[in-house]
């Protein structure tokens, strides 16, 4: 296809043309940066979380009574594995994106610096095989850790902890760190098992790359052990999650108690997400029809006006094929201009928001995709004019309007 | 004229159906996306305390030591207990406060109701007229209750409508964490948003329950949410919060001149001097005194979401104006003939000129029209999210005209290139051509 002929047109019809490179240029650029933070939205909600999400269900229980917690939880407990359907309980101090955070820094040397904050969690005896934690090195806690183990202003009495592997690899990297030692401040623990990746209370607060910087110590039974979880079948958790915060409300009547499965915890979290993302995938859905119809009205504009035009090619021997090839590589050229400009454009724009609004570098390769679907629409929109354009009969060379 | 010019330009846009749709179309979704976005971040970033708000200050001063250490960095958000009375009871200020947040047990008498969790304020005897807080019955508490740790609670209407049915219960007894509380008021219809005192609630439509004096709170160890940050290792125990170097409590201070602004910008510094000089603050005096609207926007009280989504709806309107330049431009050229019939029979440029501009115009008011029904849907949307703030996304007045303004004047704009390109056609040429 000859393109200079097409390049002469459009130089004839400057501001239509300069119009169309300007629209695709700014669709292509808020496409690009919404389809990056659509991105970015659903890495955060699919974060892994290596528990057993879909097993578990967390009773918290407030305003318990810390006096008599040490036969309370026991006895709770023992009422709790009653109820049918009830495979396993245990308790725990919080929950992975409960947004209850207890944070502390900690490091590989006494009195350090860290610019990731870590969530403690408390485990009560025999929490790990009701999350179910997947150890990757050395053990879990003894009998004797957890029933020696006290807090004293929020910091475990006890020696020994559980790091995620994320930490492991920040901490000490390359090297063993069964047996190290993970300090804050000037007390110290004994690392005595890795386990997999578990999120954090509050991902937000952990700074740096710390979504999955967790330390698990063991606990006796204290009031700060406040979450029952419980591990049953999938089917009928709705109706355990309802008997056990029933049975719990009966043993401590003063106490304010709630109960929800671990999968609505986690949905609840990440619900102001999946709206944006819908607001998001809107906003392109309707910017793309609106700039494909744009493209249609004005290309619709350009083929009244050159009727007289095609009708002479036709007279002079190009086929329907040429006249709508001749609008399809103008489109195409048009798209080509606006996607280059829009590109440089949306790189601006990222630029922008990471300074002010704490958004991530946009990949490289979301500017080809964004280019890629805004050359598409072009195309598509450019389909009825120019099949209008191919049907111009050659007899219209010999009419005068 | 005008009504002419309105004529000419209805005929024109009936004649071209599809057309003046396709425009009216576009403006309407810019617009109404745009308004949606914008009534949003109008109603998050609006004063909680209109008229009250630019005397009221939130002092900062930084007791930490020196790790994280650098000389341009901010004081710390938060107050500890020490500061935070030494401060209270200096009374410097007009009137001041001294708060923080929490959840407490409440077991009503009633046993129709569960026993439940009140979120809750801790504060000083000053908030209530500080703040101006309406009430429906009785009143807040005063010095003396502070002094005593008196068992005393103020509600809000909701709660009293709740527990009491909406009848005076000043007087009357709740039950807070197993302990008997003395009802001495009921908040009238208070509901400052955003939630400036105390943000780690939740910073919009966080309303408590209960007001509870800060010293009784903290006498029968209350539960205290929202962040306490610690320094030096002491840990964060939350039953000897009063002695370990903690920052968790909020304090405001009413100033009602600009002399006495500076003066207690003096005391704040001369207070952080002398602890400095004792050695109990070991970095240099370092002091903030914002006022509320300042310090709602240093702590970007407003979610960066809302912002992202309006820079997002404003690029939307700019490709649905680009979009309604170019229909607008085709069509006007398409008119060409018609325009060069008229110049001949004697209108001049400016009679074609604002011919053509009013029929961007009535593009812009059908537009607008569209954008406001679309922004209403909108807003509708936002108030089904889950975010804390979406319950207050309504439109208000402002807004209303503001979103035809914008209409009007954007499509107006929109006309100004394709209106003067089309009425310079030469009309003897066009003649010629017919």
């Amino acid at each position: 296809m000859e393109i200079r002929p097409i390049l002469a047109s459009l130089r004839r019809h400057r501001i239509p043309a300069f119009l169309i490179v300007l629209e695709i240029a700014l669709a292509c650029a808020v496409l690009c940066n919404a389809v990056f933070m659509i991105g970015q939205r659903m890495a955060d909600i699919h974060m892994s979380n290596a528990i057993d999400e879909q097993s578990i269900s967390v009773i918290t229980l407030n305003g318990a009574d810390p006096d008599h917690s040490a036969s309370d939880i026991p006895r709770n407990l023992a009422a709790l594995r009653n109820i049918a359907g009830v495979e396993d309980v245990a308790t725990i101090t919080s929950m992975p994106l409960d947004t209850n955070a207890a944070l502390n820094s900690f490091t590989a040397a006494p009195n350090g610096k860290s610019q990731v904050n870590s969530s403690e969690y408390f485990l009560g005896s025999g929490a790990e095989k009701v999350l179910g934690l997947h150890l990757l090195q050395g053990r879990y806690f003894n009998a004797t850790e957890y029933s020696d183990s006290d807090l004293r202003g929020f910091q475990s009495t006890g020696h020994v902890v559980l790091i995620t592997q994320s930490d492991a690899q920040r901490l000490w990297p390359g090297q063993n760190p069964l047996g190290k030692q993970l300090y804050s401040g000037e007390t110290g623990w004994t690392v005595i098992g890795v386990i997999d990746d578990v999120l954090a209370q509050e991902p937000a607060f952990n700074g740096g790359d710390g979504s999955h910087s967790s330390v698990f110590f063991p606990l006796h039974p204290r009031v700060e052990l406040n979450d029952y979880i419980l591990r049953s079948n999938g089917q009928d958790r709705d109706r355990v999650v309802q008997k056990a915060a029933q049975l719990l409300g009966d043993l401590e009547p003063g106490a304010v108690v709630e109960g929800r499965t671990y999968a609505a915890m986690r949905d609840t979290y990440f619900a102001n997400n999946r709206s944006m993302v819908w607001m998001l995938l809107l906003v392109c859905v309707v910017m793309l029809a609106v700039t494909a119809f744009g493209i249609v009205g004005l290309t619709s504009f350009w083929v009244g006006q050159r009727r007289r035009q095609i009708g002479i090619r036709r007279a002079v021997g190009a086929t329907r094929g040429h006249i709508m090839h001749y609008f399809q590589t103008e489109n195409f050229l048009l798209s080509t201009a606006g996607v280059v400009i829009g590109m440089g454009l949306a790189f601006g724009i990222n630029l922008y928001l990471m300074r002010h609004y704490e958004l991530g570098r946009m990949p490289w390769y979301y500017l080809p995709i964004g280019a890629f679907v805004l050359w598409l629409v072009g195309q598509v929109a450019v389909l009825a004019p120019a099949l209008r354009a191919a049907a111009v009969p050659p007899v219209v060379a010999t009419r005068s309007v | 004229m005008l009504a002419y010019y309105l004529d000419l330009a209805v005929h024109s846009l009936k004649r071209h159906r599809m057309l003046t749709a396709l425009m009216v179309l576009a403006i309407a979704l810019g617009i109404g996306a745009s308004m949606t976005t914008l009534t949003v971040l109008h109603v998050l970033s609006g004063d909680p305390l209109p008229g009250r708000s630019g005397s009221i200050y939130y002092p900062q001063i930084d007791p930490q030591d020196m790790k994280d250490y650098t000389p341009s960095v901010e004081p710390p958000a938060q107050l500890t207990w020490t500061d935070g009375m030494y401060l209270l009871h200096s009374k410097r200020a007009t009137r001041q406060a001294l708060m923080t947040g929490g959840m407490v047990p409440l077991q009503p008498a009633q046993s129709s109701f569960d026993p439940f969790h009140a979120s809750a304020l801790y504060t000083t005897a000053d908030f209530f007229p500080m703040f101006a807080v309406p009430f429906e019955y009785g009143s807040g508490w005063g010095a003396a209750e502070d002094d005593s740790k008196a068992r005393v609670v103020v509600i809000t209407s909701q709660l009293n409508d709740k527990l009491f049915g909406g009848r005076n219960s000043v007087g009357q007894i709740v039950r807070l964490q197993e302990k008997d509380f003395r009802i001495v008021g009921v908040l009238g219809d208070w509901h400052p948003n955003p939630h400036f005192y105390e943000w780690y609630m939740g910073s919009y439509a966080s309303d408590e329950d209960v007001y509870v004096p800060l010293t009784t709170s903290r006498d029968l160890l209350m539960e205290h949410d929202g962040s306490v940050d610690c320094w030096g290792n002491t840990g964060g125990d939350p039953s000897r919060l009063e002695t370990i170097n903690c920052m968790w409590l909020q304090f405001w201070v009413q100033l009602d001149s600009p002399a006495s602004v500076s003066a207690y910008k003096d005391f704040l510094l001369h207070y952080s001097q002398d602890q400095h000089a004792s050695g109990r603050f070991v970095r240099p005096p370092n002091v903030r005194l914002r006022n509320m609207m300042q310090w709602l926007d240093y702590i970007k009280v407003v979610p960066s979401d809302a912002v992202l989504q309006t820079w997002l709806a404003l690029g939307f309107l700019a490709v649905c104006l680009i979009n309604t330049v170019g229909l607008m431009l085709a069509k006007f050229m398409r008119r060409a003939g018609e325009l060069g019939v008229r110049r001949a029979l004697g209108a001049s440029q400016r009679a074609l000129f604002g011919q053509l501009l009013m029929e961007s115009g009535v593009i812009g008011v059908a537009g607008g029209l569209g954008g406001l029904l679309l922004a209403l849907f909108g807003l509708w949307l936002v108030r089904q999210q889950p975010a804390d703030y979406a319950k207050l996304a309504h439109m208000d007045t402002t807004m209303l005209l503001a979103t035809f303004a914008l209409a009007v004047s954007a499509s107006l704009l929109a006309g100004l290139l394709p209106a003067w390109r089309a009425c310079r056609v030469a009309p003897a040429l066009q003649l010629k051509a017919n």
